[in-house]
């Protein structure tokens, strides 16, 4: 009998259907891949499964086969009793799913107070047990602190010790990485492995990220519109997919691919960007601290930079630097044929990373993309209108979208709606603060595409922030890496991804998941 | 902390010493003349130099900023001078008036706390959305609705239809309820809208799927989770509503007929008392003061972030 064996779930968001009758099984001591791309159900099959749908999220039929016991038919009352004891979940977000006001002690304990497992001396045994085996130092320290005192890796170990605490037959654990750096993100999924091997533990790994999904799992279950497109073995699906969707969703994702690296040649016009000894420091209670530590480099005009580094490594405040959103506290950046002032901003534009965030939603899509246009004075209303269409055209946005507004828009219609408005005012530099980050592989895939045809056509000069690798690799001519602060590598994309010398970059690229094609 | 502390003390003091120096001016500039109000009565006989003679006796004669350097140095030591109205120490009128104000308020503030929590809670709580919206639209209701009115109508409905609590006579504690109810409305309706407005807040963060997902029950989530998260922002308002409850007091002492502080403001301010009224605003400010600055204080013992933010 399979451990978790799933039969034509449906499951719909107020009479909209998210899953459309799905079936697959995950046998005991085995990990399943549940790969698919925003919208695509995975994430409401985890939902499903552990009986936590969101507000207005119904099961409109199918069984939910946990052993014997039909959870899709149980009480809410009746499922407490299952959560934690025989499914233990790894969320998504370390960073904000422990309870801010509550030591990670009590937090782990409250597992077993909720069924009733052990007296108080037992539980802050097992906790610090728990902790130590979770690989945290200093387990007693730990148990008495606070989330906001750990780390992202830290809390998402704290939150597998709360998954794994009472030996679950199966972890569900929806995008538990994606939110953490690859050098952590390859310990915590090596954690997740051992403790599979230790406890005989199944694991159903619901992510986005099918470098993760190949190099992880026994089985991949391939998910398009609350539709499975395909299932099988992991390494005979990568190998040859059998539907064009799986076939597509392996072509885009970067680890996987292995594209030739982009190489320019010098154009004699002189670099677009010289940064200098860059310096930057923050006080953090009476401590100054070095953020960006005598930072230098220099990108040739129409090609791209890539920044690569972990959180805290400096790279989004060098960015901010050479965009001049912030003083740096010595050193230079020099952009030539930049105009000091407002006019700089002609020059030199940014993209950020949340394409939700950087877009006002009280505008339409044709006002952000003229906001510059109206601030520089470029053009009367019909030049600027005529403009914002070609704009809109130059990013493949179709032509009815300027009317609309940014909520009416997918992630990636948004960030081409960013960069349309970026390019309004003409500029010849671009930042790109981890400008891919936040897309799903198909959408990242087609932004990258995007951006490389305008540097073809636009000869811009691009700044591309990223802690991705892999998309770093695809993108990038020059590479400079970082790490507190410093630059410990900088060459070629083609010289640091085949030779590194630093062992920090050997780590860097060790954790990218191994490409299987 | 102690650093924290003794900056948030400090701003205290000087809010406090602004509100009794801006109180005290204002009093100053009012038009009107305390001494004349009382003394002027043909039937007393006084001749214009034996009222100028008693002017003097009550400001010392002295110059505008002496006579204030006096109050604020008397204020300090606890003497708050003599009423014009009645001639007795200030001290004493507030002394008179002051518990009985203290357990209104109080009941008061418990009272409105209790309905907060418990709308707030309900709401939070239920799944029905008809039942939901319905309790999220009593704090608006209790908001609208007139201190005076209220009373009124309170009086009307439970003493003379009802006949269950007495107008006159009765217990101390039958005497309370009604006035209590009337203060508690007004109050309850800010800190139940902020709270349960936090409370959805708190419930859609990441944290509370994974508390669901250890097999806690929506009310250990509430009750245990959500509960202290939600309590912050509430506690801020719950601290303002401390002005509204002194206001409050004033409107409810008079429609109830109460001995109180509120009454004692009243008869104040009829008689142009301006030592009393400049005692009263200052106590009110204490209270206010002293309040908030417990809210702060609170802060980070409940919220740990806020500890290394302070240290």
């Amino acid at each position: 009998m399979s451990l978790l064996d799933i039969r034509d779930l449906a499951v719909s968001y107020g009479g909209r259907p998210a899953l459309r009758g799905i079936s697959f099984t995950v046998e005991p001591e085995e990990v399943v891949a549940l790969v698919g791309e925003s919208g695509s159900g995975k994430s409401t099959t985890a939902h499903a499964i552990t009986g936590l749908l969101p507000r207005g999220g119904t099961v409109d039929g199918g069984r939910i086969l946990l052993g014997d016991a039909d959870l899709a038919s149980w009480s809410p009352r009746r499922l407490e009793s299952v959560r934690g004891t025989r499914i233990g979940l790894v969320p998504q977000d370390p960073a904000n799913s422990l309870n801010p006001v509550k030591t990670v002690g009590a937090q782990i304990g409250e597992v077993f107070r909720l069924h009733g497992r052990g007296d108080r001396r037992t539980v802050r045994r097992r906790v610090v047990e728990l902790l130590a085996r979770v690989g945290l130092p200093d387990p007693e320290t730990r148990a008495r602190q606070y989330p906001h005192e750990l780390s992202g890796g830290m809390r998402q170990r704290v939150l597998i010790a709360i998954a794994i605490a009472l030996e679950p037959e199966l972890i569900i654990a929806d995008e538990p990485t994606s939110a953490l750096d690859v050098t952590v993100q390859r310990r915590v999924l090596d954690l997740i492995d051992d403790l599979r091997a230790e406890f005989g533990t199944a694991v159903l790994l619901v992510t986005h990220d099918l470098g993760v999904a190949a190099a992880r799992s026994d089985r991949l279950v391939v998910m398009k519109d609350g539709l499975i497109e395909e299932r099988g073995p992991t390494a005979a699906v990568v190998a040859a997919p059998g539907a064009a969707y799986t076939a597509r969703l392996l072509d885009d994702a970067p680890a996987l691919s292995a594209r030739d690296f982009r190489t320019a040649g010098s154009d004699g016009r002189g670099p677009a960007i010289v940064v200098r000894d860059l310096v930057k420091e923050f006080t953090v209670g009476r401590h100054a601290f070095r953020a960006v530590d005598g930072v230098s480099f220099e990108v040739a005009r129409g090609t791209t930079h890539a920044l690569v580094g972990e959180s805290g490594s400096g790279k989004t405040t060098t960015a901010r630097m050479v965009a001049r959103f912030a003083d740096p506290a010595s050193g230079t950046v020099e952009i030539p044929g930049a105009e000091p002032g407002r006019l700089f901003r002609r020059h030199v534009q940014l993209v950020y990373q949340n394409p939700y965030g950087s877009l006002d939603p009280r505008q339409s899509v044709a006002e952000i993309v003229e906001e510059p246009l109206r601030n520089f004075r470029l053009g009367d209303r019909a030049a600027r209108r005529t403009r914002v269409a070609e704009l809109l055209d130059r990013v493949a946005l179709p032509a009815g979208t300027g009317t609309r507004r940014p909520r009416e828009l997918s992630g990636g219609q948004r960030q081409r709606v960013a960069i349309a408005r970026a390019l309004a005012a003409g500029p010849e530099v671009l930042v790109l603060d981890e400008a891919v980050s936040a897309l799903d592989v198909t959408v990242q895939a087609q932004i990258l595409g995007l951006l490389e045809e305008l540097q073809r056509d636009l000869g811009l000069t691009y700044l591309f922030i990223s802690h991705d690798l892999a998309v770093v690799r695809q993108i990038s001519h020059t590479v400079s890496v970082m790490s507190e602060g410093r630059i410990v590598e900088s060459g070629t994309t083609r010289e640091v991804f085949t030779g590194p010398r630093h062992p920090y970059t050997r780590e860097l690229l060790a954790a990218i998941p191994e490409p299987v094609r | 902390m102690a650093r924290y502390l003794l900056l948030r003390t400090g701003q205290a003091t000087l809010v406090l010493w602004a509100a009794f120096t801006t109180a005290y001016v204002l009093l100053q500039l009012l038009p009107g003349d305390s001494i004349l109000i009382k003394f002027q009565n043909p039937e007393l006989g006084l001749s214009p130099q034996q009222i100028a003679e008693i002017r003097a006796r009550y400001d010392g004669g002295a110059s505008p900023l002496a006579a204030y350097a006096t109050t604020l140095l008397g204020f300090l030591r606890g003497d708050f001078g003599y009423s014009v109205d009645t001639g007795t120490p200030v001290v004493e009128r507030l002394a008179e008036a002051l518990p009985a104000t203290a357990t209104l308020a109080g009941a008061g503030f418990l009272l409105a706390v209790l309905i907060a929590v418990v709308i707030a809670f309900a709401a939070g709580y239920s799944r029905t959305s008809w039942i939901r919206g319905a309790l999220l639209a009593v704090p608006s209701l209790f908001v609208s609705v007139p201190v005076f009115w209220l009373g009124i109508l309170l009086i009307q409905v439970f003493s003379f239809r009802l006949g269950l609590v007495p107008v006159i006579g009765g217990s101390e504690i039958q005497q309370l309820i009604l006035p209590v109810l009337t203060l508690a409305v007004p109050i309850a309706a800010p800190i139940a809208q902020i709270l349960a407005r936090s409370i959805d807040r708190v419930q859609a963060q990441p944290f509370v799927p994974v508390v669901a997902a250890k097999g806690a029950s929506r009310w250990w989530i509430l009750w245990r989770h959500v509960a202290r998260n939600a309590a912050l922002p509430a506690l801020t308002v719950a601290g303002l509503t401390f002005g509204e409850l002194i206001a409050g007091s004033v409107v409810t002492e008079t429609v109830f007929g109460r001995n109180g502080i509120g009454r004692l403001t009243e008869q104040a301010v009829n008689a142009q008392d301006t030592p009393v009224m400049l005692a009263v605003v200052v106590l009110a400010t204490v209270v206010f003061v002293v309040v908030n600055l417990a809210v702060d204080v609170l802060f980070p013992v409940l919220d740990p972030r806020l500890r290394t933010a302070v240290a």
